[in-house]
């Protein structure tokens, strides 16, 4: 008697430069899961091996796995994960609470540059539950910002949160990615997917297709184009 | 993660749920408090019979023939059959370690004046016996002279002064014992409760040879009160008192004609039945802060449950186990610190509560302090181990998705 052993990725090689925005595609069972973890360094290959920025993951224990979280990646969850009642610019401080190298004085100054670059420095003493789902992952990017990592990990981060919002998110994506940060985008919405310069699909733990996107879409202006609320609501009436 | 940080983190998490603390703050709090009053109780008896003892003369050594009668009847067959006699009392005043003696001989009666009268023990005894006893003369004089003259004089304590002469100065009055008048020539300073419960001031004293001749008819002295000349002197007094005694009858068996007691000996022996009771009363109380520390543990348990998701967080974020560990160790320990200075306090009041409703003394000691402080932070620490390394190894993955 043992568990089954269900092999989740099998044979999936590939590379990505400095200064890439990969969306991984995949429906449920792909593998997405599991390659989001190892790329986020929560889990290690039971297989292969696993590059980031110089380091072989694969090799380190858990300290070293927790250390190199907290330098080298900066996570932006689908549900946000702030802690409640927490003001916005504490949550931006948390990863920089587990850097020793952080003195408290540049870490209240790292959290105000990143918040001030989500567009959010007028409500850094503002609670989750006083911000809007937008603003909320606004504070989750600041957050993965603010101990200036290699490496941003999104998984499914615009999957809570309406159309003209998703956008919304996607131009602070490219705007980062403009300014040159290296973006990994988990997401199972086509759609989004067109925001970036290149996309992985993975079909039963299998690498699919790798495509370079040669028309990439600006977020910023698919966000303008869209009506505003009250528009619509507007036009309904009518 | 700096100790400052994790203080501060602890402190946010215990202040958001400040009900859950204050809950299991107050069961260390009513652990330490009766930690502290129980150990107040058991030091301040024990100090109180130090200090009544002392109050008898820590140096004092009683003398008494080495067999026990009772009913006319002798008991331990291989015993000595030797008394103490008025001789014996002369020969001991060359002793070197000791600087007072006074024979004891007891008569019992009634006291009586006019129309009171007051059941007490009439207790022959010499001017000395004030000195070892720690009596002291309050108007009057004491008896000296009046000894070899047998005369019928004593000195009364103030519980006889209450109840035989109610309204008026004792002093050059007459107290008829078993129909012998005696002429109060002096009274007694109040000296309290003794160590057993006895009043120490319900004495009436008279000359020992008055006692013996006019009372009792006997040459006997049944006890020899000494005073050693200083603290820590007893065992050579006691040795050097049966030399003489020996001597002077020529003793060469090896068991001892007389027994000799120390205060000191007395002292020891009570201390030791009330050091067992504050034992007793201490550690009854110690289970009670065991339950409390259950309490944090049971609390700790239902946090970090409810905060997986902020644990699997953190450690995405790059906490190591370490630090989760930390973080909810400091919190445990938080709590039981706070129980652990409020039950000071609590037992602090309580004690003085204790002293003031119940008349108990009470001692509250530093040191119960501290050691309950020191207690509660072991508390803290060992009830908090588990509750945090269960956190501590949680998953990431596994504490992100958790619902």
């Amino acid at each position: 008697m043992g568990e089954e052993v269900v092999h989740a990725l099998r044979g999936v090689s590939f590379d990505i430069l400095p200064g890439e925005f990969v969306t991984i595609m995949g429906t449920s069972g792909s593998g997405k899961t599991t390659m989001l973890n190892i790329l986020g360094c929560m889990d290690k290959p039971s297989g292969g091996e696993y590059i980031l920025d110089g380091e072989h993951v694969e090799k380190l224990n858990g300290n070293e796995l927790a250390s190199i979280r907290n330098r080298k990646i900066g996570f932006v969850f689908q549900n946000y994960n702030l802690l409640s009642r927490t003001t916005a610019l504490e949550n931006v401080e948390l990863p920089l609470l587990y850097n020793p190298k952080v003195s408290p004085k540049e870490r209240r100054e790292l959290a105000l540059e990143a918040l001030n670059l989500v567009g959010l420095s007028d409500r850094i003493s503002h609670f989750p539950n006083q911000l809007s789902g937008g603003q909320q992952q606004r504070v989750a990017i600041a957050r993965a910002l603010a101990g200036n990592p290699c490496l941003i990990l999104a998984d499914e981060a615009t999957g809570n949160l309406d159309t003209k919002t998703s956008y919304e998110i996607m131009s602070i994506f490219q705007e980062l990615n403009a300014k040159g940060k290296t973006i990994v985008f988990v997401t199972h919405e086509p759609d989004i997917a067109t925001f970036s310069s290149r996309t992985l699909l993975l079909r039963d733990g299998l690498l699919r297709k790798d495509s370079v996107n040669s028309n990439i879409q600006n977020a910023r202006a698919a966000f303008e184009s869209m009506p505003s609320i009250e528009m619509v609501h507007l036009e309904e009436s009518i | 993660m700096s100790a400052f940080s994790l203080l501060r983190i602890a402190f946010k998490a215990l202040f958001r749920n400040r009900m859950r603390t204050f809950l299991s703050v107050l069961g260390i709090v009513i652990g330490v408090a009766a930690v502290i009053t129980m150990v107040a109780m058991g030091e301040g008896s024990k100090k109180s019979i130090r200090e009544k003892m002392t109050s008898m003369g820590t140096n004092a050594m009683t003398i008494s023939p080495n067999y026990q009668r009772r009913g006319g009847v002798q008991l331990g067959a291989n015993e000595s059959r030797e008394t103490l006699e008025e001789a014996d009392v002369v020969a001991l005043k060359t002793a070197r370690y000791i600087n007072a003696i006074s024979p004891m001989v007891s008569a019992s009666g009634q006291a009586v004046v006019g129309n009171n009268n007051w059941p007490v023990q009439l207790s022959g005894i010499s001017s000395d016996y004030l000195k070892i006893r720690n009596y002291e003369i309050e108007s009057g004089v004491m008896f000296d002279d009046e000894i070899d003259k047998m005369s019928k004089v004593c000195v009364i304590g103030q519980t006889i002064v209450k109840n035989l002469f109610p309204n008026e100065n004792p002093l050059g009055k007459v107290i008829r014992y078993k129909g012998i008048p005696l002429k109060v020539i002096g009274t007694l300073k109040s000296k309290g409760t003794g160590d057993f419960g006895q009043d120490q001031d319900e004495v009436i004293f008279a000359p020992y040879k008055t006692v013996m001749r006019r009372f009792n008819a006997t040459t006997e002295i049944r006890t020899l009160y000494v005073n050693t000349i200083g603290e820590g002197y007893a065992s050579l007094a006691s040795e050097e008192i049966l030399n003489i005694l020996k001597e002077r009858r020529n003793w060469n068996r090896p068991s001892d004609p007389f027994r000799v007691r120390s205060q000191e000996e007395m002292i020891e022996m009570v201390s030791s039945t009330s050091q067992i009771l504050s034992l007793v009363l201490t550690a009854i109380a110690g289970i009670s802060l065991f339950v409390g520390g259950i309490g944090i543990m049971n609390i700790m348990y239902v946090s970090v449950t409810e905060r997986t998701r902020e644990i699997g967080l953190r450690m995405a974020l790059g906490a190591r186990p370490r630090d989760i560990l930390l973080q909810f160790l400091f919190e445990s320990v938080l709590i039981s610190l706070f129980g652990g200075v409020a039950g000071i306090l609590l037992g602090v009041v309580a004690s003085s509560v204790v002293r003031k409703i119940l008349e108990w003394p009470m001692s509250i000691s530093l040191t119960s302090m501290l050691v309950s402080f020191g207690v509660c932070f072991i508390t803290g620490v060992f009830f908090g181990w588990y509750p945090a390394r269960k956190a501590s190894r949680l998953d990431p993955i596994e504490a992100l998705r958790f619902e």
